[in-house]
């Protein structure tokens, strides 16, 4: 590689976990936040990628990304059967109207 | 400037600009599309870091499993009338702020940061290496994560179920 | 003094008080079934006969001493029934001695009585109480004669009590009307001012006794004994003076003398039986019989027997002034009998004890007499007691008036009957004893006028001058049955006959007729100051003539005094009453208002202080009770605001701390989704953040 450093790609990553949190702590739709959270897991795992590649550690860093990956769609699924079944008590999707556990 | 650098440099545009679309995005189908867009970059990434297993298995689970998850609950909850609502934002200045603060120090971080960096092997499949780790020394994570797969599959399909009244 | 000391034994005499003791048991427990049954009859034959058979054992005991010799009289027959209080030196047991003092006493007792009961058996014979009527006597007689025949001193005040007891109730014998009950109460409630007096005596004398290792209460020890005392002293004062005082104290309550004789007009609400047995010839008579039974005892406290004479003679003068105004018939005869009490004080406060033991006999005939004689005008007046409503009842009731002026003439000291003997030796003894004083003389002298001046000024207004009552009562007057009249002929007689046991020596001596009396008593009183005249010559013996043809005189002019104002009415009684604005008249009216003192002194000052310990005890007393319970409410009040306000509190700030905590806690649950990612990302953060400060990352 030429120039391409490992700090291209942490910072790559970093951008994305920084946009990722954006949309976890500002959405209001539970899909956003959802996405969010797709988008940091996705920083992570493209830290993980150039480490192993930069590092020349073996594949762990790649199986860690797939396990992350693995793991990603578990989340995904039961997050989003969650999501249709606050859609189906709350006729809407939108957190903030998801207070019923107010202290 | 070499192919690569350059090629690092679009597909890195690519991807930060999508995930903007996904946080800045007006409509939940918009940040859902582009999410695609963010997804598609992050495999070209893995690709270019010479993870073309990892890439492809991107593509497949992510773009085409969850994604497509994503895109069916967000089609089956969305509605045509309060499209502007549901996305409102709340609290974006204070958001800016800890993203914006996150962001400045990790990335000087990792300016300063002493990377470790050994020689560059060439790139060659992947495949094959992951597959024996798999199955020999990360054995253990790989069945866990196996039988995780499997409770959630269960969880999905319990919770989505409609309420039986016996 | 005798020289035999062992009294001889008699059985006998126990039943002389026990009969009338078992006389009135059955009359108490079976009266009323009996009067139901058998009438009153039965009741009066019951009564009349227990008295009448101790008359006679009384006799035969009387007989039996006349037969001792002189030396052995004086310790008597003796009946000893039973040991009654063996207490470490004190030994007494109920026993009765007859000596020549007790045989008097029994004699006039069950004699006058037995004659009393007979009369009352008329006189009651329309009350439905009758049977409770007798059996009150009966017990009376019993207590009476315990007292007199009591061989100790205890016994004696066993007999007083009783006695006590009984003119109580029979004073309130007619106890629906409250008046009668209170004069009851006076009677009683006097007597127990006295009666505290005789009972410190009583102890004061054993006790000084005991110290000297001779402690007895029996009569005839006491009389060995005493002059152990002769020279100690109690608090400064000589301890006979001080025993003999308290005793005569009991003696002025009993036998209503200054200070405490305010009952005995009072007590003549009760039946007049009743007065003329209790309140005449027995009961009063009990003091006189004490002094007389420890006559040595005071013969050495002469300041004693100054004090004896000289309440003696004063209490004759007050009840004369007052029998002078009164219009009442028995009250005169209850101020009379008051009056002629003193004299035989009098007579015992100068040593001449035999002289007022006679008096007391002789006066028991006359005086019973009256009291009778009254109560049969009353019961033809129908019951009128007024003698201004009186008057001319001479010939409607002959027995009653004859019977009525022999007994006068006899009170008044007329020559050769009765009360001529007795009260002549009494002044006789006031002038020459040597603890007597031409004063004291002086003064029963006088004494003597103002009794024959108001005696026959009774017997004026009521027998004699014309009749003043309503025309209905003149029509029913009429002469008391026979089973009444014949107890008053008896007294009659015996008023005038019984005077000439006593002959003085002036009279009798060149006659060569003996003071049987004085003899008669000799081992009991010792020798007297009559029995021999000192100097034994002719110049005393003319003294003694003397002065008793002054006191004849004296009492002549009492007489004509009477009739120049009730017969000829001329000067009217009325000069007299108006005189000097009618004070002087007011005042013996109203008893000189010692009643009324006594009312606002005694009465009252007793009730205010049981007023001020009523106080004290509400107010002190139970205001440290109270203020003790106060003070535990207040202390346990204020362990409850300790408990309420620290402990709870304690215990409440932990829960509502709680509870504040939580309700503050509790807006971490916003239930908004958007919250917690925020605070879970900056959870992670700020862990970060300090997990790379602490690592020292750069």
């Amino acid at each position: 590689m030429g120039e391409l450093a490992v700090t291209h790609f942490v910072v790559l990553a970093t951008v994305l976990f920084a946009l990722g949190l954006f949309c976890v702590v500002t959405r209001r739709n539970a899909l956003g936040i959802l996405m969010g959270i797709e988008l940091i897991l996705n920083a992570a795992n493209v830290n993980y990628v150039a480490f192993a590649r930069y590092a020349q550690t073996g594949y762990d860093g790649q199986l860690f990304a797939i396990v992350v990956i693995m793991l990603a769609a578990a989340e995904a699924a039961i997050g989003l059967a969650i999501v249709l079944g606050i859609y189906r008590s709350f006729e809407t999707i939108d957190v903030e109207a998801t207070d019923r556990l107010r202290g | 400037m070499s192919v690569v650098t350059v090629a690092f440099y679009v597909i890195a545009v690519l991807t930060a600009g999508s995930a903007l679309g996904v946080a800045l995005g007006t409509s939940i189908v918009y940040s859902a599309f582009a999410l695609m867009g963010t997804l598609l970059g992050v495999a070209a990434t893995f690709v270019l870091l010479g993870a073309d297993f990892l890439g492809v298995v991107q593509l497949l689970v992510y773009v085409g499993g969850i994604l497509v998850l994503t895109l069916f609950a967000v089609m089956l909850t969305h509605r045509i009338a309060d499209v502007h609502v549901s996305n409102r934002a709340v609290g974006r200045p204070l958001g800016v702020v800890l993203v914006g603060g996150v962001c400045v120090y990790l990335v000087r971080v990792a300016l300063r940061a002493h990377w470790v960096v050994r020689a560059p092997v060439a790139p060659g499949p992947t495949i094959y290496g992951v597959g024996d780790a798999f199955l020999t020394e990360y054995l253990l994570p790989f069945e866990v994560a196996s039988v995780v797969l499997l409770a959630a599959l269960i969880a999905a399909v319990v919770i989505s179920r409609k309420e039986v009244r016996g | 003094m005798s020289a035999v000391d062992h009294p001889t034994p008699a059985a006998y005499v126990a039943l002389i008080p026990l009969l009338p003791l078992a006389g009135a048991a059955v009359l108490g427990l079976f009266g009323a079934r009996l009067q139901q049954r058998l009438g009153k009859a039965a009741i009066g034959w019951l009564a009349c006969a227990t008295v009448g058979a101790a008359f006679l054992l009384a006799v035969v005991a009387f007989v039996q001493l006349l037969g001792m010799p002189p030396e052995a009289r004086g310790a008597g027959l003796l009946a000893d029934l039973f040991p009654w209080i063996h207490v470490g030196t004190l030994r007494v047991d109920v026993a009765f001695a007859v000596d020549p003092l007790s045989a008097v006493m029994i004699l006039v007792v069950t004699g006058i009585g037995g004659l009393i009961h007979l009369y009352a058996t008329g006189y009651m014979h329309d009350d439905p109480g009758f049977w409770r009527f007798f059996a009150y006597l009966n017990l009376f007689t019993f207590a009476m004669l315990t007292l007199v025949l009591g061989d100790s001193l205890l016994l004696l005040f066993v007999g007083w009590e009783g006695v006590g007891f009984c003119s109580w109730a029979l004073i309130s014998f007619w106890h629906k009307d409250p008046a009668n009950a209170r004069a009851g109460n006076k009677a009683f409630i006097v007597n127990r001012v006295g009666d505290f007096g005789f009972v410190l005596g009583i102890f004061l004398l054993f006790w000084t006794l005991d110290a000297h290792g001779h402690g007895t209460l029996l009569f005839r020890e006491l009389r060995t004994v005493a002059p152990a005392l002769a020279g100690e002293r109690l608090w400064g004062v000589a301890v006979p003076t001080l025993v003999t005082l308290l005793l005569f104290v009991g003696a002025t309550g009993k036998s209503a003398q200054i200070p405490l004789y305010v009952w005995l007009p009072d007590a003549m609400a009760g039946p007049t039986p009743v007065s003329a047995l209790i309140h005449a010839a027995t009961m009063v008579t009990a003091g006189i019989y004490m002094i007389g039974r420890l006559n040595f005892l005071f013969t050495m406290a002469p300041a004693t027997l100054w004090v004896v004479a000289c309440v003696g003679a004063a209490t004759a003068l007050l009840a004369a002034t007052i029998a002078v105004a009164q219009n009442d018939i028995k009250k005169v005869l209850a101020y009379s009998t008051v009056s002629q009490l003193g004299y035989m004080f009098l007579a015992m406060g100068v040593g001449a004890y035999g002289a007022g033991i006679f008096h007391l006999m002789t006066h028991a005939f006359f005086k019973a007499c009256l009291f009778l004689g009254s109560g049969s005008v009353i019961h033809a007046m129908g019951g009128e007691q007024d003698m201004r409503k009186m008057g001319g009842l001479w010939a409607k009731l002959p027995a009653t008036g004859k019977t009525f002026l022999i007994a006068t003439l006899a009170i008044t000291g007329c020559p050769f009957l009765a009360g001529f003997f007795s009260k002549d030796a009494i002044l006789w003894a006031a002038y020459a004893s040597p603890h007597g004083h031409v004063g004291l003389w002086a003064l029963g002298t006088a004494v003597a006028g103002l009794t024959a001046f108001y005696m026959f000024r009774q017997v004026f207004m009521v027998f004699f001058g014309e009749c003043r009552a309503d025309p209905h009562v003149q029509h029913h007057l009429h002469e008391s049955p026979a089973v009444m009249t014949v107890p008053l002929w008896v007294l009659a007689a015996g008023s005038i006959v019984a005077g000439y046991l006593g002959v003085p020596h002036a009279l009798g001596g060149p006659v060569g007729i003996p003071h049987l009396f004085e003899r008669w008593l000799e081992p009991v009183t010792g020798p007297q100051v009559l029995a021999e005249p000192a100097g034994a010559g002719s110049g005393e013996v003319g003294v003694e003539l003397a002065l008793m043809a002054v006191s004849v005189a004296v009492a002549a002019a009492g007489v004509l005094l009477a009739w120049l104002l009730y017969v000829r009415r001329r000067p009217d009684p009325a000069v007299f009453s108006a005189a000097l604005g009618g004070v002087p008249y007011r005042l013996v009216l109203n008893k000189w208002y010692v009643d009324e003192l006594y009312q606002a002194v005694f009465v009252r000052g007793t009730l205010a202080l049981a007023a001020l310990t009523a106080w004290f005890d509400r107010w002190v007393i139970d205001g440290l009770v109270n203020g003790a319970a106060a003070a535990v409410r207040g202390v346990s009040a204020l362990a409850g605001l300790f408990d309420r306000w620290v402990v709870d509190g304690a215990v409440n700030v932990v829960a509502d701390g709680t509870y504040v905590v939580g309700r503050r806690l509790r807006r971490l649950q916003t239930g908004a989704v958007t919250t917690y990612l925020y605070v879970i990302v900056l959870g992670v953060l700020g862990s970060v953040a300090l997990w790379w400060s602490w690592a020292g990352a750069s």
